[in-house]
């Protein structure tokens, strides 16, 4: 069975097609990180107006390189939310239509469903139950997975998402946008614990995250006096410290108190590779190993909602016909879905 | 010919059925945009004349100016199932069909831009062709090019947001017709003869026409405008 999975809900277009039982046979990604990074950040206009230019031609290209044409398509998984409404509707009225066209089920997904079931995807795939550490530009979650489709909230953050927070920082340190990437390169060449930066939330003896404050104590840090090269190569390391201390110490505090030994990380900053670093070496110590997504499937791109969506099939969840009839979710709790 | 439109731009949204010359038409105010209305509608349409999608020989949408997620989503539908039924795709100007919808000969076309802006243009309607006097444009009511000459008749939801400052100062118009709306089966009036003639795109050349498309500044633009990072 073959599902075509389509991405809107950001700054970045994802189509591809997964097989049930061959695998992934094509995905292609745009992102828009380009045309954002002059306006500092993702203005919503913008991001809908690129997902209406770029969907067919990334969609040709997807059945071209997987050797299929629109006939070979069983279904079409596409995001229903949580993200920007405008971008969202882009991706579900073209999939809506296209399935009617075609004569196939349209399955709306949860974009976070598709991050967490994304090592799934791998060849070295997790097995139920696990705990689940979601870290992008917009979540910063703790889940516990039992299935497909049973999803139980642990802790997320209070205010900024990890990323947001690597964002903003990078911006404070003149990195730029998105600087969270740059962020993280330029912590390689700092020495962290020069400055001190607190771990927030680490001892609040619950899976709650924050780290807006942090951002603060950068600014603070940041103004005490003129930053050399080398000075913000610190701060930035300490920074990174900070966070992934934060978030393995959570992670690891999710199994233990679950009893479960896997952890699956996902989201764009599960890419990071000091938090990998930390990760690893913390669930090792407790008889744990952690699971992660191929490398180009860690930000948003349509595979991971291709085989949300076929997962979902396979189990029967598929609601009845609505002829078309669907609604968006900018906000979408993922412990509300079924 | 058999034909489908789409038209989205407004609060009151429509789905309309072509064939061969008859039209069949869904619409109504919805406060949600109609996303849970649009594809149903087009069954019943379907139904009601004994048609099959595969029926179909062309896609067409109200392509805008309009509220911007109108827009997509008609543009999406149309996409998605031109893509998928191997169609044609006819954009038509929003304008254009509210102008048509009117039933009057000359026209003042006017929506709601929001910001203190409209969408604008004057048209000579003939029959089923509609000629452009004056060129779509997104600005304030008290700039937008008016009609030159008197007797023309305002129409659109522009004029029930800014009416006074459209008409204070301008040529006497015949009429103010603030409720009417364009319609998808107007959009098909148009786009038939435009599917004759080969004008009709692919569903990726499909774009909607926005007319306003500065939609936020830059960085750098708002630092020259003395403004925060």
């Amino acid at each position: 069975m073959k599902v075509l999975g389509i991405e809107s809900s950001c700054d970045e277009t994802g189509v591809a097609l997964y097989d049930t039982e061959r695998g992934l046979l094509g995905h292609a990604v745009h992102t828009q990180v380009a045309m954002h990074a002059a306006y500092g950040g993702v203005v919503p206009e913008l991001a809908s107006r690129d997902h209406v230019r770029r969907l067919i031609p990334l969609l040709e290209r997807v059945l071209a390189d997987a050797g299929c044409t629109r006939h070979d398509i069983d279904a079409i998984a596409y995001t229903a939310g949580p993200g920007l409404a405008g971008a969202l509707l882009v991706g579900a009225s073209f999939a809506e239509a296209l399935a009617l066209a075609l004569d196939i089920p349209a399955l709306p997904v949860h974009h976070l469903e598709g991050h967490l079931l994304s090592p799934l995807l791998g060849i070295d795939a997790p097995n139920f139950p696990f705990i689940a550490l979601l870290v992008s530009g917009g979540h910063t979650q703790l889940m516990r997975v039992t299935r497909v489709g049973a999803y139980q909230l642990l802790g997320e953050s209070l205010d900024d998402a990890a990323g947001e927070a690597f964002d903003k920082t990078a911006k404070l340190l003149g990195l730029g946008y998105p600087g969270g990437p740059a962020l993280a390169k330029l912590a390689e060449s700092g020495r962290p614990g020069r400055y001190k930066l607190p771990r927030p939330m680490l001892n609040s003896g619950d899976l709650s995250f924050s780290f807006s404050g942090l951002k603060t104590a950068v600014l603070t840090a940041a103004r005490a006096h003129e930053l050399t090269e080398a000075d913000r190569a610190d701060l930035a390391a300490e920074f990174q410290e900070a966070v992934t201390e934060v978030l393995a110490a959570k992670a690891v505090a999710a199994c233990r108190q679950h009893r479960l030994s896997s952890l699956v990380v996902a989201g764009g900053v599960g890419a990071n590779r000091r938090l990998r670093q930390r990760l690893d070496e913390a669930m090792a110590k407790i008889g744990g190993r952690v699971f992660y997504p191929e490398l180009e499937l860690c930000t948003d791109n349509g595979a991971m909602i291709a085989f949300a969506g076929s997962q979902r099939l396979l189990q029967g969840d598929v609601a009845d016909s609505t002829r078309g009839a669907f609604v968006v979710r900018p906000r979408w709790p993922l412990d509300q879905l079924s | 010919m058999r034909l489908l439109a789409f038209e989205t731009a407004t609060r009151r949204p429509s789905v309309a059925l072509w064939q061969d010359g008859a039209t069949i038409e869904r619409a109504e105010e919805v406060p949600n945009g109609g996303s849970e209305r649009l594809l149903p509608w087009m069954h019943e349409l379907l139904a009601e004349a004994g048609l099959t999608l595969a029926q179909i020989d062309g896609i067409a949408f109200g392509a805008g100016p309009g509220g911007f997620t109108g827009l997509r989503l008609a543009c999406g539908v149309a996409q998605g199932l031109a893509w998928g039924l191997d169609l044609p795709v006819m954009p038509v100007s929003t304008l254009e069909a509210l102008a048509l919808a009117s039933g009057k000969r000359e026209v003042w076309a006017c929506l709601d831009a929001r910001m203190n802006e409209v969408y604008s243009a004057v048209y000579l309607v003939d029959g089923a062709a509609v000629q452009q006097v004056t060129a779509p444009v997104c600005l304030p009511p008290a700039v937008v090019p008016a009609p030159t000459v008197a007797g023309v008749w305002g129409v659109g939801d522009g004029f029930a947001a800014y009416g006074d400052l459209l008409i204070a100062g301008k040529r006497d118009l015949a009429g103010v017709r603030a409720d009417v709306c364009p319609t998808a089966a107007a959009v098909l009036r148009i786009a038939a003869p435009a599917f004759a003639r080969g004008d009709a795109v692919s569903p990726a050349q499909a774009q909607p026409i926005y007319v306003r498309d500065k939609v936020a500044f830059t960085t750098a633009e708002r630092i020259a405008r003395g403004g925060a990072k």
